[in-house]
């Protein structure tokens, strides 16, 4: 009990937490099905259509698999977030 | 009309057919007519888990290809009135039966059994398939541990996409004192992960390995621990509401053990 009294205190991350979050990861890339070579290639299809409305920061994109939580129940769902710096916005469709 | 429940878990050695057998017997000692299918052919094991593996004549196959009839396959346990197991092939691969085969079997033992408890064999294949094929049900049974964890996930995925809804997870194996000192993922890290409804949990008990070298079904043994939490997992399984007590408290080992399971404190 004391010892696991200290490792409260000290928080020190035990084995069971890393395995948490090992296996919650790997969950999510399961569960959705992709590859890394799948999320490549929407983010490669992402950059094509975003150009031709935004000139973007091409290197600092990120693009990837998560969790959020549903809107509609309390569950967990994977997400895809992306972030997209915005360099300018071209001038087409005003 | 019976119920088919399929025992399933994705990775081997996890604990399907020790609680296959259990659960079997703990359901005909609730006075339940009870047939287990072992559906892991070419590896059959649920006989020798039972003890009867001096009594097989026909098997799964037989009956599928109709060399015999179900009754002549069918063995009856002379230890648990209205058990009986339906033995798997050995000498033959999983392509011997079919899906369609498996339900029509299914639904044949339903009209006069309670419970058919099939034991489906490790990964997702074509062996798993046959298994799942006629079940109405599932019991998922996972350990602590990631890998065992990964491939129940997988498993409960694969259950929705063939419209068995009713899953419910099983973990076993789980050594308290482990989960206190935090090296185990405890039982409510497991769903939190899975988001399945627990069935129940059994501990790691040196009792199993005692009454599966003799053959004897640790659910019939009134000391056991993990017969224990397998005789409160089947009172569960006929709908029964009997509650879990999680480890979180500061009680011995011993008393939370048995609060875990389900006894009086003392």
């Amino acid at each position: 009990m004391l010892q696991s009294l200290f490792s409260k205190l000290s928080r020190k991350r035990t084995s069971k937490d890393v395995a948490k979050e090992r296996l919650k990861l790997v969950l999510i890339h399961d569960r959705a099905n992709v590859s890394p070579q799948f999320l490549e290639m929407v983010k490669g299809e992402i950059i094509k259509v975003i150009q031709n409305y935004m000139e973007i920061d091409e290197e600092a994109l990120d693009i990837q698999l998560t969790k959020t939580v549903s809107e509609e129940s309390d569950s967990v769902v994977p997400a895809l977030i992306a972030n997209i710096p915005i360099k300018s916005v071209k001038n087409v469709g005003r | 009309m019976g119920e088919v429940i399929v025992i399933t878990s994705g990775k081997g050695g996890v604990g399907k057919t020790t609680t296959t057998a259990n659960l079997g017997t703990g359901l005909a000692l609730k006075e339940k007519k009870v047939v287990l299918i072992d559906a892991d052919i070419g590896l059959r094991n649920l006989d020798l888990v039972m003890g009867l593996e001096n009594r097989i004549v026909y098997d799964l196959v037989n009956v599928v290809e109709g060399t015999c009839r179900i009754k002549q396959a069918l063995i009856k346990d002379k230890r648990f009135e209205g058990l009986f197991l339906l033995p798997a092939a050995q000498t033959r691969d999983k392509n011997a039966v079919s899906p369609e085969q498996m339900i029509r079997l299914c639904d044949d033992l339903k009209e006069e059994f309670d419970y058919i408890l099939v034991d489906c064999p490790a990964g997702i294949e074509q062996g798993f398939k046959n298994a799942i094929a006629g079940a109405d049900r599932a019991v998922v049974v996972t350990t602590p541990e990631v890998s065992a964890v990964r491939d129940a996930d997988r498993v409960i995925g694969i259950l929705e996409a063939n419209e068995i809804r009713k899953s419910m997870l099983l973990i076993n194996r789980v050594r308290p004192d482990m989960v206190k000192k935090g090296d185990m993922m405890s039982i409510e890290d497991i769903i939190d992960i899975l988001a399945i409804d627990l069935i129940g949990v059994v501990p790691d008990d040196e009792n199993i390995i005692i009454s599966t070298n003799r053959g004897e079904p640790a659910v019939a043994e009134a000391k056991s621990l993990a017969g224990q939490a397998y005789r409160n997992i089947t009172r569960r399984l006929m709908g029964e509401d009997v509650p879990l007590i999680n480890l979180a408290g500061n009680d011995s080992f011993l008393s939370k053990m048995k609060k875990l399971l389900g006894f009086k404190s003392a």
